[in-house]
């Protein structure tokens, strides 16, 4: 029985659509209800929902065997998990964003406001600059408007929230997508039936970009 | 009897001295502090760099050990043609990952330090998996060879950070990350495939070695041969796996790494492999291959192996005199069981099997 950890929401959903196809299904997981634990004994997969920040420490602490964790948790928490495929699904952007007035090369001691502390540090430090880092854990757009931080490090998929605050993306630091990661552990006792559903898991990428 | 009044972790610690003593590896005895300094000159070797430390009464800074092998490498002289096999048991003082906090762990190993040849890393890689044996039935040695991994990235790059990246994603078993990396800096794709090699071999010897056939021919390849065929010989053969994902600290480990794991327990339970150049960075000329077993994993393992805490738990009240309780408890002791009179069922005592005399009368 492989135990794997979904994300909860809408990157979830999709993702559960791809296990679907992939040979994996688990129709109770579809009724509507608040169960977070569903199972398919014929096809031994046990889904279980979790916050999507918590799936990596799913995987990593052994609780699930693989999971599906966006490249920005994983970069940001940095667990000691396999990674082994792009989904290429939750397609998004990390990047720099500010004020459009706002030059942030031109600012000593840069502000930066984000929720993703460790990614825009790594990122800055590689820039070779110094900051002045303000963890946040939402709404970190208004930051820069009232004059907590220069600028915002945060994840961006249409630009419409940026646009609607009178904010512009600077720079794009990293692509952000959905990943299937795995238990170190569990890899080992669980390798064949892993590397299957990798496989299966694979051909449903190619099939999502052959059909857009 | 005596066995029955050890702890899970102390019948481990007891077999691990048995086996490796058979094999001629001699008790290592250390104090609890070492000089602070060796651990700032070499705190990448360490599991985590915070380390206790504080003044002696001369004004020297020591610390509560965080490691054992650089002790021991420090200690040892070179001794050209004679080789150093010591184990040792020792608490180690260090951050844990998971609470953050520092915490005192049991820790089981062996160094064997000397003219290191063929034969040694055998038996050491063998005792890493007889240890595994002693502490649980369903476990897995995965072995690579770091030498080949950064020969082969030597031959596709010379940047210093891209070596390091490679390593990273070749760790994680990441070939989506790594075709980018690859990508990005003008790679050729040939040299994305050899690396890619390194990724895809995990698992039985012999088909790891036929997908390692694709690689230009090397020594470190042709003594990764030579040491499978040696393995064949250990009752662990099955048990002991290729997986060239497994990478380590380049400025310390070369050659042969190795992990060890237990199925349903997180995180490796042994860590072991050869340090040469630890021991050049340590002015020593001898070469060294060793292993830890991480005695604090095993608490995960302690609970589920322990069985009850008495095997019987004798209840009695007040209509059972004294003299009628210490002959019940006399009768089971003498049987060889062990007992807990109560008159309530503690809280968290797990018992074999509850008498209770005010039923009996």
């Amino acid at each position: 029985m492989l135990n794997i950890a979904l994300p909860k929401g809408r990157l979830g959903e999709k993702v559960y659509d791809m296990f679907e196809a992939a040979g994996y299904e688990c129709p109770s997981i579809r009724e509507k209800n608040r169960k977070l634990i569903f199972e398919n004994t014929e096809k031994q997969v046990r889904y279980f929902w979790v916050k999507p920040s918590d799936v990596a420490i799913y995987v990593e602490r052994g609780a699930a065997d693989i999971g599906v964790a966006g490249k920005d948790i994983l970069l940001e928490y940095s667990p000691d998990v396999y990674e082994l495929l792009d989904l290429d699904i939750g397609k998004c952007r990390m990047c720099v964003a500010a004020p459009k007035a706002c030059d942030p090369d031109g600012i000593n001691n840069l502000r930066v406001a984000s929720k993703f502390v460790n990614i825009a540090s790594d990122y800055y430090t590689s820039m070779g600059r110094d900051i002045d880092i303000i963890k946040l854990n939402g709404s970190v757009e208004l930051a820069p408007i009232l004059g907590l931080s220069d600028v915002i490090v945060d994840i961006v998929e249409t630009g419409t929230t940026l646009k609607e605050n009178d904010l512009e993306v600077k720079t794009t630091i990293l692509p952000i997508s959905a990943r299937l990661i795995a238990n170190r552990s569990s890899f080992r006792f669980h390798t064949r039936e892993i590397d299957t559903l990798t496989e299966k898991m694979r051909e449903q990428v190619e099939k999502n970009d052959q059909n857009p | 009897m005596l066995e029955r009044l050890l702890t899970y972790e102390e019948k481990v610690i007891l077999d691990l001295r048995k086996l490796y003593e058979t094999y001629g590896y001699q008790p290592y005895r250390m104090s609890k502090f070492e000089e602070y300094e060796l651990y700032i000159r070499h705190k990448e070797f360490l599991a985590s760099e915070n380390v206790i430390s504080f003044s002696d009464t001369n004004g020297k800074v020591l610390a509560l050990k965080p490691d054992v092998t650089l002790s021991i490498i420090k200690g040892g002289v070179d001794n050209p043609g004679i080789k150093q096999k010591v184990y040792y048991n020792e608490n180690v003082y260090r951050v844990s990952s998971s609470t953050h906090r520092y915490k005192e762990i049991m820790q089981a190993g062996l160094e064997c330090i000397g003219d290191v040849d063929l034969y040694d890393i055998y038996e050491v890689i063998h005792l890493a998996a007889a240890s595994m044996a002693r502490v649980g039935e369903d476990f897995v040695i995965c072995l690579s060879h770091l030498d080949t991994i950064t020969e082969t990235i030597a031959s596709i790059t010379s940047d210093e950070d891209l070596k390091e990246k490679i390593l990273y994603y070749l760790s994680r078993k990441n070939t989506h990350d790594l075709k980018r990396l690859c990508d990005e800096n003008g790679i050729p794709e040939r040299g994305y495939e050899s690396l890619r090699t390194f990724i895809q071999a995990y698992g039985k010897r012999d088909s790891v070695l036929e997908k390692l056939g694709a690689l230009p021919a090397t020594e470190g390849l042709e003594e990764i041969r030579k040491l499978s065929e040696l393995i064949k010989s250990s009752p662990y053969s099955d048990r002991i796996q290729f997986d060239f994902s497994l990478t380590g600290n380049t400025q310390y480990y070369n050659g042969f790494v190795f992990k060890g794991m237990l199925n349903g327990v997180y995180g490796d339970v042994l860590s072991g492999g050869q340090y040469d150049r630890m021991m050049e960075k340590m002015q020593r000329r001898a070469g060294a291959i060793g292993f830890a077993v991480y005695m604090d994993v095993l608490e995960q393992l302690a609970e589920r192996k322990q069985g009850f805490d008495v095997d019987v738990l004798l209840l009695y009240g007040e209509g059972q005199s004294p003299k009628m309780v210490a002959e019940k408890v006399r009768e089971l002791t003498d049987k060889g069981l062990s007992c807990s009179a109560q008159k309530n069922v503690p809280e968290k005592l797990r018992a074999g099997e509850i008498i209770d005399l005010r039923k009996e009368g």
